[in-house]
């Protein structure tokens, strides 16, 4: 008697729809994922694979060429993130409040528009810009000249102190639309009541925007901004399509991805090693847990959610 | 009401600002788009005009066809897309019910293991990925790739979705159960058509990253015959970067399909991502 109920009780409909889930998010996803960072303590010596410990992060940190490599990436990575995060913020916040406005015409047409650029693909992206950019075809300088303003031209993807920059505004072009329509949703939730009241005590206009707005959407700029240091990185694809795997001009432009890639995967004279490969991955996880949990106890806890 | 919100000078304004950027937005891919059917001279020449009877050329489509396989990538890009989209919703809305429908030792514990993807990039452990795809054979299938597609789409497909579960009415299953029905068909009969706007958001969400990316199908299937489209026109680019025409004919060849796909779905992406925010 006991035993039939313990046999029935194993719900095997339970197993069957989770089973597939969680075996692929397994096998693919997660055993990788620790295999990677298993990896990042071995060698290969003379075709075999051998257990070094840390090695592989002594010669990272410590070997002045891979260091140098490592914090300019690093360093890149930050830079993209940062000014992507100020820009992006910004220029959201702004398309968002005007598009927020009631009875505006055509809203609908102009959220289309502005979301175009995220559906390509980041090879278009690269290629487009880097075409329209150019000095050779032009376009760029003819349209600064149209405007009076030629003298500002510089060749940007090509110079080392503005191809950074140039990227990650590219990088902000294309990928606007989400922040915009993450602070829109969050400018609607905000009932007519409390803006109402503001009214009453002679908040409105821009001074309703800053005092009373802006602090109800902190909370959304908080995801939006986790979401993008996460997201960035992913923004190889664009550095790759652009730039190529060296990252150029003279590695101004290098970020853990593509450092990570033409580690592992080599690229030119160079042998692809991956397990160096593998301790520039575990690096890129700790600074991704680094950020998020900053985010998730630092920012998160301590922003004010109001309920209404 | 006050004034500041009807004055019209205010309202010109927004919309000065809103076309300005939508020109910003439209620009490139207008540019790029005009320039394909020039001829090379009228590319440089006048790289802003529209094409006329002039000017008008077709030779940059021509070399596309003759030496691109497009319509392989394209037909590869598509399999891969459309197969790890059906994986995601189907494994994500299976697992996405059991987290929300039955009560069982770990259930909370099995949900944040499978949201842990959410904040974590696959691309992390893509060293061992390519390392279990040489030994398994998989390498340049597009097995592969529809695999490292589905792991990836999973985590924030069974969070959605399960959030959308939990608020489709009890009574409903249990009249369902009280008729006989297994819990296969409550799921599929009753609960799955239910949630199709979710399954939606789901889809939308993960189409663009799966058709757009270059990481995985450079390092897991980089053969002639497995490439995708992003790939397939990345390389293409590659080789033919003097050949503007060829560039120009290409780059508007990948937007065709992504464009296309968007006047589709335009409406279920924008609405995705206003729910998943009000969430």
């Amino acid at each position: 008697m006991t035993q039939t109920i313990k046999a029935s009780r194993i719900r095997w409909h339970i197993v069957v729809f989770l089973a597939p889930a969680v075996l692929i998010y397994t096998a693919i996803m997660i055993f990788p994922l620790f295999n990677t960072l298993r990896l990042a303590l071995y060698s290969e010596v003379d075709n075999v694979r051998v257990f070094t410990g840390l090695d592989n992060f002594r010669t990272l940190f410590g070997d002045a060429y891979w260091s140098e490599t490592f914090w300019n990436a690093l360093g890149n990575n930050f830079c993209f993130f940062l000014i992507h995060r100020l820009v992006q913020n910004l220029l959201g916040i702004l398309l968002a409040a005007i598009r927020s406005h009631p009875r505006l015409r055509f809203a609908g047409l102009y959220r289309s528009a502005i979301f175009v650029p995220t559906i390509l693909s980041f090879v278009i992206v690269g290629f487009a810009w880097k075409l329209i950019l150019s000095p050779i075809w032009g376009i760029a300088p003819d349209m600064l000249d149209a405007i009076g303003l030629k003298s500002l031209y510089a060749p940007w993807l090509g110079k080392e102190e503005y191809s950074l920059t140039t990227l990650a505004l590219v990088s902000v072009w294309q990928f606007v639309g989400i922040p915009m329509m993450l602070i829109y949703a969050a400018l609607l939730s905000i009932p007519e009541g409390v803006i109402e009241a503001g009214e009453i005590d002679g908040i409105t206009g821009a001074s309703a925007f800053w005092k009373i707005k802006l602090p109800l959407i902190l909370p959304s700029i908080g995801i939006i901004s986790i979401l993008t240091f996460v997201g960035n990185f992913n923004a190889f694809d664009l550095i790759y399509a652009a730039q190529g795997a060296l990252a150029g001009p003279d590695y101004s432009t290098d970020i853990l991805g593509t450092f990570m890639y033409r580690t592992f995967f080599g690229f030119q004279l160079q042998l692809g090693d991956p397990h160096m490969g593998s301790a520039i991955a575990t690096a890129m996880f700790a600074i991704i847990l680094i950020g998020v949990c900053i985010y998730l106890f630092g920012i998160q806890t301590r922003m004010r959610r109001y309920q209404f | 009401m006050n004034k500041a919100r009807r004055n019209p000078l205010n309202i010109f304004a927004s919309h000065a600002i809103l076309l300005t950027y939508t020109i910003i937005a439209l620009f490139p891919v207008f540019v790029i788009l005009i320039n394909s059917f020039k001829t090379r001279r009228a590319i440089f020449g006048d790289p802003l005009g529209l094409p006329n009877a002039d000017n008008f050329s077709m030779i940059g489509y021509q070399t596309v066809m003759k030496q691109g396989d497009f319509f392989l990538y394209f037909q590869n890009s598509m399999i891969v897309t459309v197969v790890s989209l059906f994986l995601v919703l189907l494994f994500g809305a299976m697992a996405a019910f059991a987290l929300a429908e039955y009560r069982f030792k770990g259930n909370t514990l099995l949900g944040l293991y499978l949201a842990l993807g959410i904040m974590i990039p696959i691309r992390i452990g893509t060293v061992a990925i390519l390392e279990l795809m040489v030994q398994t054979g998989l390498v340049n299938t597009l097995l592969a790739l529809i695999l490292v597609y589905t792991a990836q789409g999973l985590p924030l497909a069974v969070f959605i979705l399960s959030e959308f579960m939990r608020q489709v009415s009890d009574d409903l299953k249990n009249a369902g159960r009280i008729d006989g029905l297994s819990e296969y068909t409550i799921f599929f009969r009753l609960v799955l058509p239910l949630v199709r706007p979710a399954m939606a958001t789901v889809a939308v969400f993960n189409m663009i990253p799966i058709w757009n990316d270059l990481w995985f199908p450079l390092i897991l299937a980089p053969a002639e015959e497995v490439k995708t489209l992003t790939l397939g026109s990345q390389v293409f680019i590659g080789q033919f970067v003097t050949d503007w025409n060829a560039v120009l004919s290409a780059l508007s060849m990948a937007i065709l399909p992504v464009g296309i796909l968007y006047i589709i779905f335009s409406r279920q992406l924008i609405r995705g991502i206003t729910s998943g925010a009000v969430k």
